[in-house]
């Protein structure tokens, strides 16, 4: 087993039995024999990034829990997948369920956690269903719950169900939200892996990094990052939409160029030209034609004025309005602002009106100002978490490659 | 900002939806959910889920009545589920059409079929048909980009909607309910 997703992606999810036959769930049926601080070793030497948006290293993240004092720790695998563009951790769960599981047990066992919740967006209701019935399933075999043998200890595993609210994917809101309150972000530090889900460290990963994991297991850390480009390995999950052929999930090395990426999903729709690209959800900033060559891992990305982020690529080709793309996109974050803190929910509300007014031809060049004014206010830890970024970080990459776009509006 | 469901006026499947309190069944599943989390108030989320599951909607008493099993103010639980889009507050049709709005779908024609779900059915975002058989939603990124426009039907999502899909989907949804 040396890919996230199946070669040929099955209708119905594998079962436990076809998991086993594709190599995964081995690490479970034979016990894990590595000792906790192993685990985090191996983790830390592939090298292996958070796949939710931040690319943290998750052997460090892992490395910030503090000494075990006999109390609960808590894992969380955020499956609240919202970013737009985004669409990787519905393929993983509803394709290949079981590596999912496995890779919960082993950052279970490295980070010493004996009830792990899967956090899933509430709109992904069959989805949530489905991990039911696989953790049932695996619980029967005895693989998970209280019976784990080898080195692993007892672990329980919970699903806890969104019900629509992008912020909650956000660690600190999803941790609220599991606790019962709104999902507002938290003040930090304390960070969650001190003071997490009630009040006790607390790993949160996403569930392609928690999918990596039984790849690093089987075929060891030095092959996990023979793939990719230094300091950014692995395989990782494409969410590819827009304007191409195929859209779909598309499994590549980190660091292929961007072209390629697009290429493997059949290019750009036909009679049409690529314009510009979003690689990494929506809060990516935008990037022009002119970068598909940039490499599609996480620092590349960054050096290019954008960020890899979640994986998800939004492909626009020369018909898309590039006014109406960022109205669209501010308009979600106006839509989704938990309205905590000012400079996000006011500034997402007022750039939605700035730029309504440009879609109408009623925008004169203080407005243009203003909207670079009010994304600048909300960028850079002005705001709890990073919904501030999320939104100013698209608004001004737009008015950076295509602002006669919107001086033609003027 | 999404407007909130309205209905013109009672529908024909709301008598079936009304709950005061919360019955020995729910009493049970909940005491077994609150078996999942360290602190009871953790179960929240998932308690309203089955009251929605359960009853469509989550009505003031229910809120009320949940509330009270978990020892919070009724405040507190009005407050948790009107920060959750998902959350009904007052009884939506039968069908919840939601049509996804957000860039992918936008790029992919979601402002056609959005068109197309307002003239077949008669409303706008945010109301529900005079048979009480619809509601329809606009709502934020679905989390299947690769299938736009996305038209989420109750649980199910349907993906790379055209107007003739559309015309097919709702005939169907009204045959199953005249069956």
């Amino acid at each position: 087993m040396n890919t996230l997703l199946p070669q040929k992606r099955p209708r119905v999810p594998l079962s436990l039995e076809q998991a086993k036959k594709r190599g995964s769930s081995s690490a479970l049926e034979h016990p894990i024999h590595m000792d906790p601080e192993e685990v985090i070793e191996e983790v830390k030497r592939s090298s292996l990034r958070g796949r939710g948006g931040a690319g943290f290293f998750t052997g460090v993240k892992w490395g910030f829990l503090p000494e075990p004092d006999g109390g609960p720790r808590y894992l969380v695998c955020n499956a609240d997948e919202s970013e737009p563009g985004t669409f990787k951790d519905r393929a993983i769960i509803t394709t290949n369920p079981h590596l999912l599981l496995e890779g919960i047990a082993i950052a279970a066992h490295a980070t010493r956690a004996e009830t792990a919740y899967i956090y899933i967006r509430g709109e992904f209701a069959e989805e949530a269903a489905l991990l039911e019935e696989s953790i049932a399933e695996a619980r029967d075999a005895g693989i998970l719950g209280p019976a784990l043998g080898g080195k692993g200890g007892p672990l329980e595993v919970f699903v806890h169900r969104g019900a629509g609210a992008y912020v909650c994917g956000e660690e600190t809101a999803l941790l609220e939200s599991i606790e019962g309150y709104r999902g507002n972000p938290r003040i930090r530090p304390p960070f969650p892996a001190v003071k997490g889900l009630f009040g006790r460290p607390t790993i949160i990963n996403n569930v392609e990094t928690l999918a990596c994991l039984p790849l690093i297991m089987a075929n060891g850390a030095p092959w996990f990052a023979s793939i990719g480009r230094p300091k950014n390995t692995g395989p990782k999950l494409f969410s590819v939409s827009g304007h191409v052929n195929r859209p779909g999930v598309y499994e590549l090395p980190l660091g292929v160029p961007i072209s390629e990426v697009i290429a493997a999903a059949g290019g750009v729709r036909k009679g049409h030209r690529l314009k510009a690209f979003i690689p990494g959800g929506s809060s990516a900033p935008v990037l022009p034609a002119s970068a598909a060559d940039t490499p599609a891992d996480f620092d590349s990305l960054q050096d290019a004025g954008s960020m890899l982020g979640s994986g998800g690529l939004i492909v626009m080709d020369d018909t898309t309005d590039m006014v109406a793309a960022l109205a669209n996109i501010v308009r979600f974050y106006e839509h989704e602002s938990c309205g905590q803190c000012t400079p996000c929910r006011q500034g997402t509300r007022v750039a939605s009106s700035l730029l309504r007014r440009f879609q109408a031809n009623m925008a004169e060049a203080k407005h243009l100002a203003l909207l670079r004014q009010v994304a600048e206010n909300a960028r850079e830890g002005r705001t709890l978490c990073p919904m501030g970024d999320a939104f100013a970080g698209p608004i001004l990459g737009m008015l950076h490659h295509f602002e006669q776009e919107f001086t033609a509006h003027l | 900002m999404q407007k909130t469901l309205r209905a013109a006026r009672p529908l024909p499947h709301w008598d079936k939806l009304k709950a005061k309190r919360l019955d020995r069944k729910m009493q049970r599943r909940i005491e077994d959910i609150k078996r999942r989390y360290e602190e009871p108030r953790a179960s929240l989320l998932p308690i309203l889920w089955e009251c929605q599951n359960r009853w469509g909607y989550i009505s003031p008493e229910v809120q009320k009545a949940v509330a009270e099993a978990l020892g919070l103010s009724a405040s507190t639980v009005q407050g948790v589920v009107t920060f959750y889009t998902m959350f009904h507050t007052s009884p939506p049709g039968k069908h919840v059409l939601e049509v996804c709005s957000t860039l992918s779908c936008h790029l992919s024609g979601a402002g056609e079929l959005a068109a197309h779900l307002r003239k077949r059915l008669g409303i706008e975002f945010g109301e529900t048909t005079e048979d009480g058989l619809f509601t329809l939603v606009e709502v934020q990124c679905l989390g299947a980009c690769d299938q736009g426009p996305v038209l989420r039907v109750d649980e199910t999502y349907h993906g790379r909607m055209t107007p003739r899909k559309v015309d097919r989907l709702l005939s169907a949804l009204r045959e199953e309910d005249n069956a």
